[in-house]
């Protein structure tokens, strides 16, 4: 009598398979198409150097979507990280000048930005404010944070040890270190993303928060670490930032925020929580990185280059919105 | 009347990609007459609704509204037709008022600049006594599930309608609330309304239709006079096998020890002074009105909403909870009564869902989730229970009802709980897996899990549970016991129609 349960069961889980699998399959093809054309168009786009450009320009980024990511499964979002990657920049760049040693200064810099994230967790959690709002008010504060700091105008960090701005600068046999310390936070992540069971929790509380409270987790507590670790994970990147740059501006990142967003979303994170990968979210930020440089590359004026993004943006959420119209 | 039918449905046919949801159906509904639809969830009652209503397209076949053969391509153009659908969920605008959800159709439709709420309020209100005095201008959001319900009618009632389809009104009703529905669709009747009722409850579909129509794996099976059928009869024909006995057999010899014993709980809002207990071997009900403060006995009793004095002992030792997991780590699980919100995670893979209760218990030492120990777990428990389903990494919504439902159990049967409550554990799900559920519920009983079944559906507190109690205002109104046990004596007990004395002296018998 329940044969016919069965049917649509077998053809779901096939479509769900291949649509999860789609997304990333899907990104990596248009990735290599990107790079298969420009190749033609452009004799400088295959060479060592220009990839390295690309890979370093947005592997700062990419540890800040690693945080983005896990916060949007969750159902949050974070309007301040650009704020919180120039506050740590700012922060561990006073300290600094002030005569603290670069690395604790750094560390206090990353420390402060998971206070701003705690901060945040406590107004979402405590106080019931929604994500949204909470981190456009953390967004403006910080900024003008990172003003009274500096008073306005960029710190010159010249002085830095040259162990320090390896960091940034420097690489292990032609390997920037920046790029080593993404993949090695994109790997970790990722890891514990799909194994440890305490992200095993972040994807229930997103999925359905109430059914996580009814099956004893403490979805608060989930909340709020998942908010801090975004803010510190933007810290690390600021300090990143710091040593590459050798110099902390007070507006630095401004914006910044929406690319990353744009960048998860893209790779198949869910703005109603409980879905995202933290290697789609990575290709969105290689597929932004490819289209910016080809842009360059092809002379197109650089004013041009928002809105094209926004419209890759635009046709990756439509796609998978008629998809899952579809799928229902 | 000898005349053309309101509506004739001829040939209808409906596929979602290799999936047939209706072949070759029929279907025909007489000007003013209630035609019951039946068939277990899955056989394509609600398919054919939606076509009806314009909001699926059929594949093939014919729609005759009035002997004309009509297409339907949009709910506009159903309810242009005088075709209204009453959704089995609840569809409405939950920070709007009630009033502006009830004529939303109208203001739509509306030329004026201005709203004019003194009139929308008023005829609003009108419409709505008719059903429960609900306030209209209180906020959707604010109403418990039944009332939203209840204004989900009212919305239909407002459209001139020649044909109303109700999908399960009076899933989320109390009895009272159901009766006084029963009573407006006859009203509809005679004023020449024709409707069409979809309901699992067979008492329901005895009393109120004229004839009923059976669909069983998107096939038409049979239309029949209701008076020259019996429920029987149906729910044969609805499952295509004799189903013998639709509730197992009670518990033959006195109960066990004591599981579970309740004293003088009180929240200081919903409940005061509820003593209740539970021992091995016993199914115990929780009878009474929606709102009466059953889910919230329970929820407290588990740690998911605060207490103000009384005790909770398990296996005769008092219980500190302050949090649910400190339930769940004494043996105590709650199973939810609104399943997609609170009970499984829809989009999650039925593995992720059974484990949900207790990772801890999957974890290795390095914090990591083992994987296979997780998979293993699904497989036993999912295979003991009969889920039907792709595979164990499937994702929950591609499940039916009943077996969402089932994955929700399996979910508390995976720490082996000492105590399940269960909050309406058969709600909305078709008669065949509902007698899966209930035996599979005294099996449990049987080795030893004490279970508490909570139910608006007096047929089940009658037939699953050996002992009833009957909770009215957040109070225990009375027990009944298996000799006492019938639908008289809940609502009852439930309504307080009874004399005061005679009740006192039942709820001495309690505690």
């Amino acid at each position: 009598m329940h044969a016919e349960i069965k049917a649509p069961d077998t053809a779901g889980r096939i479509n769900f398979a291949r649509l999860a699998s789609m997304r990333e399959a899907g990104l990596i093809v248009i990735i290599l198409a990107l790079c298969i054309a420009m190749s033609f168009a452009s004799p400088h786009f295959l060479t060592w150097g220009n990839f390295r450009a690309m890979l370093m320009s947005f592997s700062i980024e990419g540890i800040v979507v690693v945080g983005m990511t896990i916060l949007l499964i969750v159902g949050g979002i974070d309007l301040s990280v650009g704020s919180v990657v120039c506050f740590s920049m700012v922060v561990s760049g006073a300290l600094f000048l002030a005569g603290l040693d670069p690395w604790t200064a750094s560390l206090i810099g990353i420390g402060t930005s998971a206070l701003i994230g705690a901060a945040m967790g406590f107004f979402v959690t405590v106080v019931g404010l929604n994500h949204f709002i909470t981190s456009l008010a953390a967004m403006v504060i910080v900024r003008g944070l990172c003003l009274v700091i500096t008073k306005g105008t960029p710190l010159s960090l010249f002085s830095l040890p040259p162990e320090f701005k390896a960091i940034g600068q420097g690489s292990l046999h032609g390997l920037p270190y920046v790029i080593i310390i993404f993949v090695v936070v994109v790997a970790i992540f990722d890891f514990l993303l799909r194994r440890a069971t305490a992200f095993r929790k972040v994807f229930y509380t997103g999925s359905n928060e109430k059914a996580a409270q009814f099956s004893g987790i403490k979805t608060k507590q989930v909340k709020f670490w998942v908010t801090v670790l975004c803010s510190t994970l933007a810290g690390l990147a600021g300090v990143i930032y710091m040593a590459r740059f050798g110099a902390a501006t007070p507006t630095f990142g401004a914006g910044m925020e929406l690319n990353i967003i744009a960048a998860a979303v893209i790779g198949g994170a869910s703005l109603n929580g409980g879905s995202g990968t933290i290697f789609g979210a990575i290709l969105g930020m290689a597929l932004l990185s490819v289209v910016t440089s080809s842009l360059i590359l092809l002379d197109v004026s650089v004013y041009w280059q928002d809105m094209i993004k926004g419209c890759i943006l635009l046709a990756a959420v439509s796609i998978d919105h008629f998809l899952h119209r579809k799928k229902s | 009347m000898t005349e053309t039918p309101i509506l004739e449905i001829r040939g209808l046919s409906k596929a979602f990609g290799p999936v047939k949801a209706l072949s070759d159906v029929q279907f025909e509904l007489k000007r003013g007459e209630i035609h019951a639809l039946c068939g277990e969830n899955g056989a394509g009652k609600s398919t054919l609704m939606n076509m009806i209503a314009g909001v699926l397209q059929p594949d093939r076949g014919e729609i005759l509204i009035d002997g004309t053969s009509v297409s339907i391509p949009s709910p506009a153009a159903a309810q242009r037709l005088g075709v209204a659908l009453v959704h089995q969920e609840i569809a409405l605008c939950q920070d709007a008022t009630v009033a502006e959800n009830i004529y939303m159709a109208a203001i739509n439709a509306r030329r004026a600049p201005l709203m004019n709420f003194q009139k929308l309020y008023a005829d609003a209100q009108k419409v709505m006594d008719l059903l429960a005095p609900i306030p209209v201008r209180t906020k959707v959001a604010d109403l418990s599930i039944s009332s939203q319900q209840l204004v989900e009618i009212a919305k239909a009632l407002t459209l001139d309608c020649k044909v109303l389809m109700l999908d399960e009104p009076t899933a989320a009703l109390t009895e009272n609330e159901a009766q006084r529905l029963f009573a407006i669709v006859r009203g509809l009747r005679d004023r020449g309304i024709s409707v069409v009722y979809i309901s699992h409850r067979m008492a329901e579909i005895f009393s109120l239709c004229d004839r009923v129509t059976v669909f069983r794996d998107g096939h038409y099976v049979a239309t029949d006079p209701i008076a020259k059928s019996s429920p029987d009869d149906v729910v044969r024909k609805m499952v295509g096998r004799e189903i013998t006995q639709l509730y197992p057999d009670k518990l033959a010899q006195e109960p066990g020890h004591k599981l579970l014993s309740v004293e003088g709980l009180s929240d200081g809002d919903r409940f005061s002074g509820v003593n209740l207990e539970l021992r091995a071997g016993e199914i115990l009900g929780i009878g009474g009105l929606i709102g009466a403060g059953r889910s919230e006995i329970a929820q407290s009793i588990c740690g998911l909403r605060p207490v103000m004095s009384g005790t909770v002992a398990l296996d005769r030792q008092s219980l500190r909870i302050s949090s649910y997991s400190d339930a769940v780590k004494a043996g105590l699980v709650y199973l939810s009564e609104d399943r997609k919100g609170s009970g499984v995670f829809l989009d999650m893979s039925i593995a992720a869902n059974v484990s949900a209760l207790d990772l801890g218990k999957l974890t290795g030492s390095l914090g990591l989730l083992d994987r296979k120990a997780e998979d293993n777990q699904a497989t036993d428990l999912t295979r003991r229970l009969g889920v039907r389903m792709a595979g164990i990494d499937a994702k929950v919504s591609t499940l039916s009802g009943g077996n969402q439902q089932k994955v929700a159990i399996a979910k508390q049967l995976s720490i082996d709980p000492k105590v399940i409550i269960m909050d309406e554990p058969t709600r909305g799900i078709d008669v065949g897996a509902k007698v899966e559920i209930h035996r599979l519920l005294r099996q449990l009983a049987a080795k030893g899990t004490g279970i508490v079944v909570i139910s608006s559906e007096l047929p089940e507190l009658i037939g699953l549970c050996d002992r009833v109690i009957v909770v009215r205002e957040g109070r225990i109104a009375g027990e009944l016991g298996a000799d006492a046990l019938g639908e008289e004596a809940i609502i009852m007990l439930a309504s307080g129609v009874q004399n005061s004395s005679n009740q006192e002296k039942q709820a001495q018998n309690v505690t």
